[in-house]
């Protein structure tokens, strides 16, 4: 479960406040209006952005004290999601090893889930020499290998065409179920959460609301979420 | 994004490394001062010494920016075929050792030179090149192609658009000067010339060779003999006061003035212009860049020439000069690169103001003289040992934190970017501290850290000074060996010596160089 207990984010001239909790497991999306505040929120999680003041908590742990890279947390970002001198076996392969020393297991857990991912036989290219689609999927590849409990979703498919971002997000979608990750996604399109995500949270006017079934928020939209949709 | 939320690299390797070049130059300056009480012993010739040194350092930077200007601005309104091969050839009396330099100059200049052969060919009396006319020679040779670059930068910095507007305005030479080139050069010229001000003010293996005398004697010339030939340490460390002076009154005013932003950046783009010139231009123009190349071109090919022959002739000495050179240059390469990454890994972990001033701080660094830096050590290593017994790891030492800040320089722009682009990434994959400078520092940032080790290296091989002031004959560099033989007057093994040298430089520099492009498929 996660935990937003009396979370305040600030920097000059914003302020998001964060107080409920999200059950584990299924995707939720995060909408609102752009400069709300959606991807701080997520950076936060992730250890990026020092809160203000109040915890997050994962199971009941205060992740604060945990650095980036060791907390129960996969995230994508909008770009830069692999790097470009590595092969695409050694970028998924940080994913179970910061120092890239890996066994032979590890090598095959790595060609495992390019398969997974439909990208077999493209472990040794470099992602300059593949489209915005198959990098997309590698960067997804590797979350699966993390394999950590929860997955943040900073729109890394938002440069991608509509059918391909729907195929990408089907995927998380199944991957997700699949792992029982529990998924964070912001998004500026309520499309995409409609998509995939059981229920959504609405980030505007500096407060996080609790999560929502997806449908009936749209179906009913509350005046904020009613004016970012122009309905 | 506040930096300081998540850490990729620890701290304390950039504070240590600012540290020991902090503690380094001003541990050799607080030495030097002590040493030299209360400048009882400066004499008049030390006031004059000093007075020649802003003197000559004025003229050098005025005279080299001056020709720089229009050399610069007819290599910046002109294409034609190899005009990338020049801006790559101005690069190198950068890299070239000064002591192959001035006797290029000699060669051509000197009283047994080409110039005088023609001269007295056609019975006109010979030109000298002692004094303060071959130092100004000397100086405007080294220092007017590295203008000449920066200065271009400036002009490449002009928005394309720009010479657009001029041309549909109808525009002119005179208009496209008044309009366009005028207001860039006023912010560009002042931080070039006072670079150059900066260099000229510490040169010391020009002023060995083509100064001396009462008349043209630097500080830095003077602290060498007062510790080489009068064994006056206390002489010695008052002139090294005054020289210091003379860096921090400079480094203040270089904190007045905007420094040149890029070093060796963006020397690629051409940016189109239309602006209409005439054909009077076009010839001069033409004149100017061929001259220049001349100029440039001509002491280094007559150095070639003319040592070529002897290079397989030379003595075992000067080959054992060479192999200690190759050492201490890789060495001082790999300490100087080191230091200016650890250092840069700080300097981008801050936020904008505190990262400003260590930058300013390092470049405050940069003005300090090294013969001053080798006084202070020289007083500091005799309170324990023998300081002749360690010249060459502190000519190795030395030379690093003098090259240090050009290998900033060329480093930091790109580490910059790699931060900015790939540390979030990093930090969620928990690949940070070693494993982040093995699998993205080092192979990202390959092509800077290749041209900074070049750097270093070439101008730690090419390095004439504290070595000069440290090292007996015993351990001798080959600078040191092609002085010693000019001295002797056995020119030819002194040309070849300068061969070797310069084919160590240039080797080192583009070895290093060729590393980074290396599949470097980015």
């Amino acid at each position: 479960m996660l935990t937003f207990e009396q979370l305040a984010l600030a920097q000059e001239g914003f302020r998001l406040e964060a107080d409920f909790s999200l059950s584990p497991g299924g995707i939720t999306a995060i909408i609102g209006p752009s400069g709300a505040g959606k991807s701080t929120l997520l950076s936060a999680i992730a250890g990026f952005f020092p809160p203000a003041s109040g915890r997050i908590l994962w199971e009941g742990q205060d992740l604060a004290p945990l650095a980036p890279g060791a907390r129960p947390v996969s995230i994508l970002f909008q770009d830069q999601n692999l790097f470009p001198h590595l092969t695409i076996a050694d970028n998924l392969g940080l994913g179970l090893r910061a120092d890239l020393r890996l066994s032979g297991g590890e090598r095959t857990k790595v060609a495992q889930a390019l398969d997974r991912v439909g990208l077999s036989g493209l472990g040794d290219r470099k992602p300059g020499t593949l489209s915005g689609g198959q990098q997309s999927r590698a960067a997804l590849a590797r979350a699966l290998l993390r394999a950590r409990p929860l997955l943040l979703l900073d729109e890394p498919f938002a440069a991608l065409g509509p059918a391909l971002k729907a195929e990408m997000l089907d995927l998380v979608a199944e991957i997700a179920g699949e792992t029982g990750t529990t998924v964070l996604m912001v998004s500026h399109d309520p499309a995409d959460a409609r998509r995939i995500a059981g229920q959504t949270i609405l980030v505007a006017e500096g407060r996080t609301n609790p999560p929502e079934d997806t449908a009936t928020l749209f179906a009913a939209p509350p005046a904020a979420l009613a004016s970012y949709l122009g309905t | 994004m506040a930096r300081g939320a998540f850490e990729i690299v620890p701290r304390w390797p950039g504070a240590f490394a600012l540290g020991l070049v902090m503690a380094l130059v001003l541990g050799a300056f607080g030495a030097v001062l002590a040493r030299a009480g209360a400048l009882s012993g400066v004499t008049t010739a030390d006031w004059a010494a000093a007075r020649f040194t802003v003197m000559q350092a004025v003229l050098s930077a005025l005279l080299s920016a001056g020709l720089a200007v229009p050399v610069a601005r007819a290599l910046a309104r002109r294409r034609f075929p190899g005009r990338h091969l020049v801006i790559v050839a101005l690069g190198a009396p950068f890299i070239l050792p000064v002591i192959v330099a001035v006797m290029g100059l000699l060669t051509i200049f000197g009283r047994a030179g080409w110039l005088n052969a023609g001269l007295a060919l056609l019975g006109l009396p010979k030109v000298s090149l002692y004094g303060l006319d071959g130092i100004l020679l000397a100086h405007v040779f080294l220092n007017l192609p590295f203008a000449v670059r920066l200065l271009l930068n400036g002009w490449a910095s002009v928005p394309a658009e720009r010479f657009r507007l001029a041309t549909a305005l109808d525009f002119g030479p005179r208009e496209v000067w008044r309009h366009v080139e005028r207001p860039m050069l006023r912010a560009v010229l002042p931080g070039v010339t006072l670079a150059i001000f900066l260099v000229c003010l510490t040169s010391f293996t020009v002023i060995l060779v083509m100064g001396g005398g009462p008349r043209a004697t630097t500080l830095e010339l003077a602290i060498y003999q007062a510790f080489r030939l009068e064994f006056d340490l206390g002489h010695a460390a008052a002139l090294a006061s005054l020289q210091m002076a003379l860096s921090l009154a400079a480094a203040g005013l270089s904190l007045a003035v905007a420094r040149p932003a890029a070093f060796g950046a963006g020397l690629g783009r051409v940016a189109d212009r239309w602006d209409r010139t005439g054909r009077r231009l076009q010839i001069f123009d033409v004149t100017l860049l061929a001259a220049t190349g001349l100029f440039i071109a001509t002491p280094m090919i007559a150095v070639l020439a003319s040592g070529l022959p002897w290079i397989a002739e030379l003595p075992g000495s000067v080959w054992i000069a060479a192999g200690r050179t190759v050492i201490i240059a890789l060495a001082a390469a790999l300490i100087a690169v080191s230091l200016a990454l650890a250092t840069g890994l700080l300097i981008t972990s801050l936020s904008a103001r505190p990262a400003r001033l260590l930058d300013a701080v390092v470049m405050l660094a940069m003005t300090a003289s090294p013969l001053v830096i080798g006084t202070g050590l020289f007083l500091i290593l005799r309170t324990f040992t023998d300081p002749i017994a360690l010249a060459l790891p502190v000519v190795t030492l030395v030379n690093a934190v003098m090259a240090m800040p050009f290998c900033l320089r060329v480093i930091l722009p790109g580490l910059a970017a790699l931060r900015t682009d790939y540390d979030r990434l990093s930090a969620s994959l928990g690949v940070t501290g070693l494993d982040w400078i093995r699998l993205v520092a080092l192979p990202r940032l390959r092509r800077p850290l290749a041209f900074a080790s070049g750097l270093a290296a070439a101008l730690s091989a090419g390095d004439l000074g504290v070595v000069a002031l440290f090292a007996d004959p015993g351990q001798a560099t080959l600078p040191m060996q092609v002085y010693a033989l000019a001295g002797a007057y056995r020119t030819d093994q002194a040309a070849g010596a300068a061969i070797l040298l310069v084919l160590i430089a240039f080797g080192l520099f583009r070895l290093f160089d060729r590393l980074g492009d290396r599949d470097a498929d980015l």
